[in-house]
């Protein structure tokens, strides 16, 4: 077995992270950690250290999937891996996240009122008013904290079922920050994409 | 022969799974490009084989030994 770093207990941190959005969804822009790192790590020249070491998602995969079993452990479908659909993935991943993040900006300029739910993969909504108090920030942040938790949670709730389904880290193969990362560490080493 | 880990790179999504658990250190991410095999280390137990969520990775006859 090998020796335990620091960095190997990151898993609770994402456990952490849900948890404090469930009382005040302000906590979600906490998540900008996990968005804005690995891009950073990946640009100057720490290739994948996030997925590989620090990613508290792909760990707490393991740690259900594999340490506790609950995973089916056999080999997922092809295309889950493959080229098209990883970058088809990322596409619509980032412009789920562009919506959302105009979304935010209807807000900020008073075109829209503050909506205090969460949207679970992309079509439920499911009330969250308990998490915040209104009035405690400006409208626009706390609707991209929102609107943030909800990207958070629904790629868990992916992530968790393909777990289950899969193989315990299925998630990562079509994880739209890993395919951001590993094409810009690509591009950096002139490796075809 | 020996058996080898071989990773398909094209596939490979460089998640370092593999290198997660791998007994003797015979597997990395390159770069976060791909994950690349030291062959004189890698013992073809084929655990990063199991783990490797793409299924890139095969274990083959790889080199004669020596």
């Amino acid at each position: 077995m090998k020796k335990k770093r620091w960095y190997d207990y990151l898993w609770v941190w994402t456990i952490v992270y849900f948890a404090l959005g469930f009382f005040n969804i302000l906590f979600a822009w906490l998540g900008m950690i996990d968005f804005l790192v690995p891009l950073f790590i990946a640009l100057f020249g720490g290739g994948k250290a996030f997925c590989n070491r620090y990613c508290g998602r792909g760990q707490l995969l393991q740690q259900v999937g594999g340490c506790m079993k609950c995973s089916r452990n056999t080999a997922a479908p092809k295309f889950l891996s493959s080229k098209w659909f990883r970058y088809g993935f990322l596409v619509f991943f980032l412009t789920m996240f562009g919506n959302m993040v105009f979304q935010t900006y209807l807000v900020a300029a008073g075109a829209r009122g503050l909506r205090e739910a969460i949207k679970l993969l992309w079509m439920f909504r499911v009330p969250w008013g308990w998490a915040y108090t209104a009035g405690t920030v400006a409208d626009w942040i706390a609707q991209f904290s929102f609107g943030f938790y909800s990207i958070m949670l629904t790629s868990t709730i992916i992530g968790l079922a393909v777990m289950a389904l899969f193989k315990p880290r299925t998630w990562c193969t079509f994880c739209p920050m890993g395919s951001m990362t590993q094409m810009i560490c690509k591009i950096k080493a002139g490796e075809k994409l | 022969m020996e058996r080898k880990s071989s990773v398909d790179r094209n596939v490979c999504v460089a998640c370092g799974a593999c290198a997660k658990v791998c007994p003797k250190g015979a597997i990395s991410v390159w770069k976060g490009c791909y994950a690349q095999v030291t062959e004189d280390v890698c013992v073809g137990c084929g655990l990063c084989a199991r783990t490797c969520p793409a299924g890139c990775i095969a274990v083959k006859e790889g080199r004669v030994a020596r």
